[in-house]
C-alpha cells in the first residue's frame, strides 16, 4: 500500500458510524452476539456500531479486550 | 420473602428473560447477606480481567510489575463502584459478566490514558509529517513521495481546520498521542475528540480530492 492509499483509508469516514459513545452502551450486547454467532451476525445487527470499531483505535482496543475476556482468551 | 428480597426478585423479573447465571448474579448483588460474598467474588473477576487486559495491552510492555498491579487493582476497584451504582440500569440484553467486564475495560482505557503522561515517549527527530505514511502502515515510500504527502497534507490542515480541530488532529496523527490520553490532558471525552477527528478526516480528504490528490470515489487519480 503506498503513502496514499494509506491516507485515503485513514481518512474515509463511514456515514453510518456512530460514534464512541453509543458504541460503548451496546458493546457488551455486541460482543456477546459476536462470541455466540459470529462477527457477521453482530455487524448485521449493529452495523454503525461495527462501522466504529473498524475506525476507532480505543473502542477496538474495548472490543478486544472485552471479547477476549468473555471468552477466555485473554491471558 | 423480605422486602428485599421481593424487591430484588422484581428487579429481576423487570428486566425480562434473563440467563440463569445473569438472574443469579443480580440476585446475590442485591440481596442483604448475601451481597457482600457476592460483592468480593465479583470483585476478583473483575481484577482478573483488569491484570489480563493490561497484559494484553502491555505488548510491548508499557506497564509491568508493581505499576501494572495497581493500575489493575484501581481499574477493578472503579469498575465495581461503577457497576455497584448502575446495577439498576443492567437490562439484561447481555450475559452480566460481559456488562460487568465492559467496566473493567473502560476502566483500563481510561487507566492508560492518565499513565501516558507519566512517562511519555521522547519525540523523534526529523519531521513527523514525512513519517505519517509509515504511522498508516503503509510500504516504505520514496522520500520524494512523503514530502509531497506531508506538504499536501500539512496545506489542508491548515487551510480547513479549526484551531481546535488542528490541535488535536496534530497531537493524534502527527504527535502520535494516543486518544485516551490526549483526553485526559485536554479535560474533554473520547467521544468528543473522536467526533472532531471524524469532521477534520472529511474535511481534509474534501480538500485533498478538491486538489487532485485524492479520487472522490477511491483510488489514486
Amino acid at each position: 500500500m503506498t503513502g496514499w492509499q494509506a491516507l485515503d483509508e485513514f481518512l474515509r469516514t463511514d456515514p453510518r458510524d456512530v460514534g464512541c459513545e453509543r458504541a460503548i452502551e451496546v458493546l457488551d450486547i455486541y460482543v456477546d452476539v459476536v462470541s455466540a454467532d459470529g462477527a457477521e451476525a453482530a455487524e448485521h445487527r449493529f452495523p454503525g456500531v461495527a462501522a466504529h470499531l473498524r475506525a476507532c483505535g480505543p473502542c477496538g482496543e474495548d472490543f478486544d479486550g472485552l471479547l477476549a475476556a468473555v471468552t477466555g482468551t485473554a491471558s | 420473602m423480605s422486602s428485599a428480597e421481593f424487591a430484588a426478585a422484581a428487579s429481576v423479573r423487570s428486566r425480562g428473560p434473563l440467563d440463569e447465571e445473569s438472574r443469579e448474579w443480580l440476585r446475590c448483588l442485591t440481596v442483604p447477606g448475601e451481597r457482600e460474598r457476592a460483592l468480593a467474588r465479583l470483585h476478583q473477576l473483575l481484577l482478573r480481567a483488569a491484570h489480563a487486559e493490561l497484559r494484553r495491552r502491555s505488548r510491548p510492555a508499557v506497564v509491568e510489575g508493581r505499576e501494572q498491579d495497581d493500575l489493575a487493582h484501581q481499574a477493578a476497584d472503579d469498575a465495581l463502584l461503577a457497576i455497584v451504582g448502575k446495577l439498576d440500569r443492567f437490562r439484561g440484553e447481555s450475559r452480566f459478566t460481559t456488562w460487568a467486564y465492559k467496566f473493567v475495560m473502560l476502566e483500563v482505557s481510561a487507566k492508560l490514558g492518565r499513565h501516558y503522561w507519566r512517562n511519555p515517549p521522547v519525540p523523534m527527530s526529523g519531521d513527523a509529517w514525512e513519517r505519517i505514511p509509515d504511522r498508516l502502515g503503509a510500504d516504505p515510500a520514496e522520500h520524494a513521495e512523503s514530502r509531497e504527502l506531508a506538504a499536501a497534507l500539512r496545506q489542508a490542515v491548515t487551510e480547513v481546520l479549526s484551531e481546535r480541530q488542528r490541535q488535536v488532529f496534530i497531537a493524534i496523527v502527527i504527535d502520535g498521542v494516543p486518544l485516551d490520553a490526549l483526553a485526559f490532558e485536554l479535560g474533554s471525552t473520547r467521544n468528543a475528540l473522536y467526533k472532531m477527528m471524524f469532521d477534520a478526516r472529511r474535511k481534509i480528504r474534501a480538500h485533498l480530492v478538491a486538489h487532485g490528490y485524492l479520487d472522490a470515489e477511491g483510488g489514486m487519480p
